[in-house]
């Protein structure tokens, strides 16, 4: 961000600040580039750039925000009025005192460890890279189509309070994609590289690091493989899900749950709400004893790691389940205030435009012991799933269904024939407790999605999942028609 | 916001070299949103937003940039200037593209939707007052939603709207609530009661011992709100000519199998009865209507115009998603009243919730019944139902297991804010399936 526009936002809270309990102002500029390679086709090119402010006042007991991008003395004044007014009609009918929240007013910097930054190929050389893996996607007259992209996502954020607090935080982030469909008569099968499961605070080393490079042929391969295979058989049997799928898992079935507004009700006309409550922080057995998950915004690649959240509290490492005992929520100032119990930093927004709400950052399922043959020659009969596809779960974040792209069956110790449209379904609160095997350090993998959606209003926004594979017994499991 | 759209229209073919044509196209707000938990305020804000997307064009080149207008002359025009050179340095690496559509003939229009708004912090100061004793959560919406296009060769078009949408649930306990909402451009506040006291007289009925069933086939009511999530699926990429052309489309056994609906289903867009602008982001005017599925078999899709151009087609204005954004069904002969007796014996679905496709070649989709939903027994509603999962096809739904429609159909507003308020909408009938399939 160029230092006249840092310069400017100091300037303008400065010049309008109002004499309220607490007041912020959080300055955004955003530029995102998307390009995309289909069928050989270049497709057209998308770039943002968003630059706005958030502010937000504490006042009388209430809370207003307001958000503008004119970004004049004017525009920010008007925004504080905004503001001000909401809270200060409102106030006696907050779910809270938000005056007595003691918000921070921390210092502090932050920046994306980016070694290949996204300027440093040229556009060209951008669109021969693509079109040179979207061109090796086409392995066969069945496949109907076929695309390579790369998105990259540039945040610069200032956030400035009235007492003192000034931090500047700049987020790069890549997701790169492969994706290819193949088709046979009434089927269609896709297969994925990335997409929506890897996205990382990486530049054009996240190309190398994962992968992307010699992943087309892989992938084109498996999609013709499997409008061959049969569909996967439905049973119960052991379940080894892939860590790609393991970013689903730990998403819709631990995250979301640990949401503290959620368990608060906020969420409860939209997201939705909890089986988990307040008095089962510090005891409740969420998983077998192998389930160790943290709260990790220090890991310097992953997608959501961050110095300090939205509302400027310094993020540490935490251990949200321990032994599969679950310790703690992810809530952020407002909402462990709110609860009246330790939370972590997790106040967040996904753009200039909305306020900040709790979220998940990086959650990540700690590595175990075993090795990945370990684990497939522990089962005697079983699946192994790779690459999420479909996912749904009840609102209380119980009951779900996911699906893979692809899957393998293990029998008697060995990964055989490969199977298609895999799904599976259970319940959250047995689920985790039916873990019997979590793969060691040498099988983690850093992954993370850019779409997380919940909040009224709307916000999606990226998070980061590390993980091993993990073996879970006696699943319900089923194909396709 | 129309004349200063108009004007930086008019700066931006200032900006022009040679042959180079310009598109843009305005999508801003400028709203007040609030937050209720437990009845009382959660969070209460405004947002304030003009999204400008821009396409510089020479020849069959072309590239775009999408930006947030700060709203004074002077930042913008010096943002913009800057964009173009930008894009103008982009286009000269580019490739000819080979799909590349833009509006050429000018069909300039303005549609401003009469409204009358209170204002918004009086409005949630009374819904506070009429929430008082219950467990009221949802969102306030209320505010100026625009549209605009214009491009170099001469074309405007305007659309403006300023709608509320009080999307609401009372909850009783847990997850046992009724859901509901009060949308349009007139706030009343007698019809807002009306829906409040409706979602109250739900409430009794939770309060009920609740009912576990076992998993199994059932005859189901699907509301108008319920079968929104179902038709949501199908408008993901169910309908576009390129899912279709890339047998993609979770239609493709209606497509391409000779697989067929029931012949009381007819789906059309029907633009003129919804509430999104009829011009697209790309300056193209859309039809009245485009029917979809006409009497159970698939009849037309929605073509962007880079689809039309890939596949060499006429475009019908669709957004490049291709989704529907007034989805409409046609109405059946069941009366609404007459629901529970037709429905005998099965489940009463007012909302379903988090649907995805289980087997998408099959169009079969998996979700969740979600708040009020009950067990009807010998045509009364006997008790709630406890959370239960379905993995069914639609169609199977809308095929050989539907029993009929209703007569009488919702009209629903969208209450999606995902970058900001949303203009889609449906108008759709409740369904009365048999065999629906639920196995959690």
């Amino acid at each position: 961000m160029q230092q006249a526009r840092i310069d400017l936002v100091k300037k303008l809270f400065k010049q309008t600040l109002p004499a309220v309990d607490f007041a912020s102002i959080r300055y955004h500029n955003d530029r995102d580039d998307q390009v995309a390679v289909r069928q050989g086709v270049l497709e057209p090119l998308r770039t943002g750039q968003d630059e706005g402010v958030m502010v937000t006042v504490h006042h009388r007991g209430g809370v207003g925000y307001a958000a503008t991008s004119e970004l004049t003395e004017s525009g920010v004044r008007t925004a504080f009025e905004r503001a001000v007014a909401w809270a200060e009609r409102l106030g006696k009918a907050a779910v809270t005192n938000f005056s007595r929240i003691d918000m921070p007013h921390h210092r502090g910097e932050f920046k994306s460890p980016v070694r290949k930054p996204w300027e440093s190929m040229t556009l060209k050389a951008k669109v021969d890279l693509l079109t040179d893996a979207c061109n090796r996607l086409k392995r066969g007259s069945e496949i109907v189509d076929w695309a390579a992209e790369l998105w990259h996502m540039r945040t610069d954020r200032l956030y400035l309070t009235n007492g003192g607090g000034e931090i500047f935080q700049s987020f790069d982030r890549m997701v790169p994609s492969l994706v290819v469909t193949a088709n046979r008569g009434p089927e269609t099968v896709t297969r994925t590289f990335g997409r929506m499961a890897l996205c990382r605070q990486q530049g054009f080393e996240i190309l190398i690091e994962s992968g992307f490079n010699a992943a087309s042929e892989r992938i084109a391969d498996e999609a013709l493989e499997l409008l061959a295979a049969p569909n996967c058989p439905e049973g119960k049997m052991d379940l080894l899900l892939a860590p790609d799928q393991m970013v689903l898992q730990i998403h819709e079935s631990i995250g979301h749950p640990l949401e503290l507004d959620r368990i608060l009700g906020d969420e409860r006309n939209y997201a939705g709400t909890s089986f988990v409550t307040m008095d089962m922080f510090g005891k409740y057995q969420y998983g077998s004893p192998l389930l160790n998950v943290t709260f990790d915004p220090s890991r310097p690649e992953q997608a959501a790691s961050y110095a300090f959240d939205d509302e400027g509290r310094p993020a540490e490492r935490q251990f949200i389940i321990k032994d599969g005992i679950l310790l703690r929520p992810l809530g952020a100032t407002v909402s462990e205030t709110r609860a009246d119990y330790d939370g972590v930093a997790s106040a967040r927004a996904d753009s200039w435009r909305r306020p900040a709400i709790d979220r998940m950052s990086n959650l990540n399922v700690e590595p175990g012991k075993e090795f990945f043959d370990d684990m497939v020659e522990s089962v005697e009969h079983g699946v192994y799933m790779q690459t999420n596809c479909s996912w749904s779960i009840d609102d209380s974040r119980n009951k779900f269904q996911f699906g893979c792209e692809r899957a393998q069956l293990i029998e008697n110790g060995k990964l055989t024939k490969v199977v298609k449209k895999p799904n599976y379904r259970g319940i959250s609160s047995s689920f985790w407790r039916s873990l019997k095997a979590v793969g060691n350090g040498s099988t983690l993998e850093v992954l993370g999605t850019p779409n997380c959606g919940k909040g009224e209003p709307n916000q999606a926004i990226t998070v980061g999942h590390a993980s091993p594979p993990c073996l879970f017994a006696n699943v319900d499991v089923f194909g396709g028609e | 916001m129309r004349q200063y759209f108009f004007d930086t229209a008019d700066y931006l073919k200032s900006l022009l070299v040679g042959d180079e044509v310009y598109t843009a196209y305005l999508s801003g707000e400028d709203s007040d949103f609030c937050r209720f938990n437990g009845g009382r305020i959660r969070q209460a804000g405004s947002v304030k937003q003009n999204q400008l997307t821009l396409r510089l064009i020479n020849g069959a080149r072309h590239a775009a940039a999408t930006v947030s207008l700060a709203g004074s002359k002077s930042s913008d025009q010096a943002a913009l200037t800057s964009i173009v050179a930008e894009l103008r340095e982009q286009l000269a690496e580019l490739p000819d593209d080979p799909y590349l559509m833009y509006a050429t003939e000018v069909q300039s229009s303005d549609s401003v939707r009469a409204s009358e708004l209170p204002d918004s912090r009086d409005t949630v100061a009374q819904l506070v007052t009429k929430s008082k004793g219950l467990d009221m959560v949802g969102i306030f919406a209320s505010g100026s939603i625009y549209r605009g296009f214009a491009n170099s060769l001469g074309q405007r078009n305007w659309y403006a709207c300023h709608p509320f949408n009080f999307d609401f649930s009372l909850y009783l306990r847990a997850d046992k609530a009724v859901k509901s909402g009060y949308a349009g451009f007139h706030w009343q506040d007698q019809a807002c009661d009306s829906k409040l006291h409706a979602a109250r007289e739900q409430l009794e009925i939770l309060k009920l011992t609740p009912k576990t069933i076992k998993p199994g086939k059932y005859r189901v009511y699907l509301s108008p709100a319920a079968l929104n999530e179902v038709t949501d699926m199908l408008a993901w990429n169910g309908f576009g000519l390129k899912s279709h052309k890339t047998k993609q489309t979770s239609l493709l056994r209606m497509v391409d199998a000779g697989a067929s609906m029931h012949e009381s289903v007819t789906m059309l867009e029907h633009t003129a009865a919804g509430l999104s602008p009829d011009f697209s982001s790309a300056g193209f005017k859309r039809p009245a209507h485009v029917h979809l599925i006409e009497r159970g078999q698939y009849k037309d899709c929605l073509v962007s115009p880079r689809s039309a151009k890939e596949f060499g087609v006429s475009t019908n204005g669709a957004s490049e998603g291709e989704s529907p954004e007034s989805l409409e069904m046609a109405p059946g002969s069941i009366d609404l009243a007459q629901v529970p007796e037709v429905l005998g014996d099965g489940v009463y679905i007012n909302n379903l919730w988090y649907l995805n496709y289980s087997d998408q070649s099959a169009c079969r989709m998996t979700g969740l019944t979600r708040f009020a939903s009950f067990w009807v027994e010998g045509g009364k509603i006997e008790q709630p139902l406890n959370v239960m999962r379905f993995d069914e096809s639609a169609l199977r739904m809308f095929g050989d297991h539907l029993i009929g429609l209703t007569k009488e159909r919702e009209m629903i507003m969208s209450s999606h804010t995902y970058g900001q308020r949303s203009v889609s909408s449906v108008h759709l009938p409740g369904a009365l399936v048999k065999d629906f399939s639920f196995t959690l």
